[in-house]
């Protein structure tokens, strides 16, 4: 692994067994990642774009080959150990969202700080919160905001334990034309500005455009690994 | 953070957190009512038998815990042999026997009761004349709204109301001895023997001689002990029941708590995906539904005794005499453990199944 390299993926299978079938969902993808970099991934659906996102979030072990995360093995973590790899080096950002309809938007970002074992917001988050154009937004429920916010209260979620990587399912997914620009504007200027790495899924190639490099994947495989 | 996500969680399904609320305080209700309705009973009977103004209960010598009924078991032969004993001033026969659920109804010979009691204290009417006068107790007149001179039926028998007196002497209802005899088919038999010694300075002395002289006849209890006795530990049928209903009540409110968990978790599965994606542990998202139950019942218990406290007050206004009702509140927090024992229990198996939920399906849920 280089010293730039967040993400380093060599040979990563996946199976899932469901009853008597073995489905491949990925077949041997090699990838790298550099740290500071805005990555999009495209493909169509059952390339196996979510699979990877699931294993480099944690949320899955793989089946074969090597994938390093920051350094860390994940095949050789525990379930354990990659829940406590989620909570610090991991942010998601998903296409619907997924905030807590319970809670205000305040309370979302401080339940991933308090889950991420942080006792108060990072240096600099306020900036960020700027920079999303939430800030007098943070005492609404998420029933309250808009797509578009909602999104950048999960933006900012992700961002609250300052992880190592960004993941974005889809971001822009569940919004119009103007949200979206405004989310992928949001998501290009975090890059630039703060160096976060980012790894984002997308069907949209005006949105993998956003990103430094794009790399499509089709049945399970990695198709243009450099392409930019 | 996380007791905050507990709270709101519980808020926003408020309707469903309120009855399962209210469901964990009706149970910790059956519990504090049962308990004080038992423990008012007994004293109800405690005051009664210190209101005889006897010394010592002479009662069948039957093996049976010694505030146990019995009706018509003694010969009354027994009555003029005891009444000769040394430091007897009085001997008085009683014959007892329930009118509904748990009243009893005494016979006895009103003159001579009168001597040891000191005297009944009339609130309306006086002492029975004839062999169908009935006196009652002022809780009861006051239930019934009965007034002296009308005719009251009990026992399939018309009684003609002769006097209410002070609550707390003896029974709820006095009759002659004879015509209750003769109502139940008890000739010359009687359930206990009332015992006024000359000097109540001499009552252990006296118990203790009348248990060696009645031996396999009557036993002798001084109305101190007897009235010490008037316990729910010394009634094993109603520490039976206490426990059925007890057991009932943590049953109840482990399928409250369950069924609402179980619809909570299945109703939240996205949510616990985004919580898993985030880093919760398998211990957190257990932790979450434990306090969700533990409010839950919390909230119960404060709905149960104050229900509690209500259904006391309607008891008292409703039915004084046949249903005397006292506080429990050294049972509250018992209550309250047995509702947070079946509250916890009824949260294992949701937290345990939220838990053990892959992220990724969860995160998909629709």
């Amino acid at each position: 692994m280089s010293d730039a390299a967040m993400i380093q993926v060599r040979g990563l299978r996946k199976t899932y067994h469901t009853g008597d079938v073995d489905v491949h969902a990925l077949r041997g993808v090699d990838l790298d990642v550099g740290r500071g970099e805005f990555l999009a991934v495209m493909g169509p659906s059952g390339s196996g774009k979510s699979t990877l996102f699931h294993i480099l979030g944690g949320l899955a072990p793989p089946t074969e080959g090597k994938v390093l995360v920051d350094g860390l093995d994940l095949r050789a973590l525990s379930e354990n150990e990659r829940t406590e790899m989620r909570q610090s080096k991991i942010g998601f950002v998903f296409q619907k969202y997924n905030l807590l309809p319970t809670l205000t938007a305040r309370d979302n970002i401080a339940l991933a700080q308090s889950l991420g074992k942080r006792k108060s917001w990072p240096e600099g988050f306020n900036e960020v919160l700027e920079l999303l154009g939430i800030k007098h937004r943070l005492q609404h429920k998420p029933r309250a905001l808009s797509g578009g916010e909602q999104q950048r209260v999960a933006i900012a979620r992700a961002l609250v334990n300052q992880p190592a990587i960004l993941l974005a399912d889809e971001p822009t997914g569940n919004l119009d034309t103007a949200n979206s620009d405004l989310v992928l504007n949001l998501l290009r200027d975090l890059n630039k500005k703060t160096h976060q790495t980012i790894l984002m899924i997308t069907h949209n190639p005006e949105a993998a455009a956003f990103a430094d490099r794009t790399i499509v994947m089709r049945d399970g495989r990695v198709l243009s690994p450099a392409t930019g | 953070m996380i007791n905050k996500l507990v709270i709101e969680n519980l808020k926003h399904r408020w309707v469903r957190t309120l009855l399962s609320a209210l469901v964990v305080g009706v149970q910790v209700m059956s519990i504090l009512t049962l308990i004080g309705l038992s423990r008012g009973l007994l004293q109800d009977s405690a005051t009664r038998a210190k209101g005889t103004g006897a010394d010592i209960f002479l009662k069948p010598d039957t093996g049976q815990g010694t505030i146990s009924f019995s009706s018509g078991q003694v010969n009354e032969s027994f009555v003029p042999f005891v009444a000769k004993q040394p430091h007897v001033r009085q001997a008085v026969a009683v014959l007892s026997q329930p009118v509904e659920l748990v009243t009893l109804m005494n016979g006895v010979d009103f003159p001579q009761f009168q001597k040891i009691s000191g005297g009944l204290r009339f609130l309306e009417g006086g002492a029975p004349q004839g062999p169908d006068d009935l006196i009652v107790d002022e809780a009861y007149a006051r239930q019934n709204h009965r007034q002296v001179g009308q005719t009251v039926r009990l026992l399939n028998h018309d009684w003609h109301l002769a006097g209410i007196v002070q609550s707390g002497m003896l029974a709820r209802f006095i009759v002659p001895l004879r015509t209750l005899q003769e109502l139940t088919s008890n000739p010359n038999r009687i359930s206990q023997i009332l015992v006024k010694l000359d000097d109540p300075a001499l009552t252990d002395q006296e118990v203790t001689r009348f248990n060696q002289l009645l031996k396999g006849n009557l036993r002798a209890i001084s109305v101190s002990d007897l009235v010490s006795q008037f316990s729910i530990d010394n009634v094993p049928q109603l520490k039976v029941f206490i426990r059925v209903i007890t057991g009932l009540a943590v049953i109840v409110g482990f399928l409250v708590v369950f069924l609402s968990m179980y619809t909570a978790v299945v109703e939240r599965t996205r949510e616990i995906g985004i919580l898993k994606a985030l880093g919760a542990k398998p211990f957190t998202i257990i932790d979450i539904l434990v306090r969700e139950a533990v409010v839950l019942a919390l909230v119960g218990c404060v709905l149960g005794i104050v229900l509690t406290i209500a259904a006391k007050a309607v008891i008292l206004q409703v039915a004084p005499a046949s249903l005397p009702v006292t506080d429990a509140p050294d049972w509250w927090p018992k209550a309250a453990a047995i509702a947070l024992g079946g509250a916890l229990l009824g949260a294992i198996y949701p937290g345990l199944k939220a838990a053990r939920q892959d992220a990724i399906e969860a995160l998909s849920y629709e």
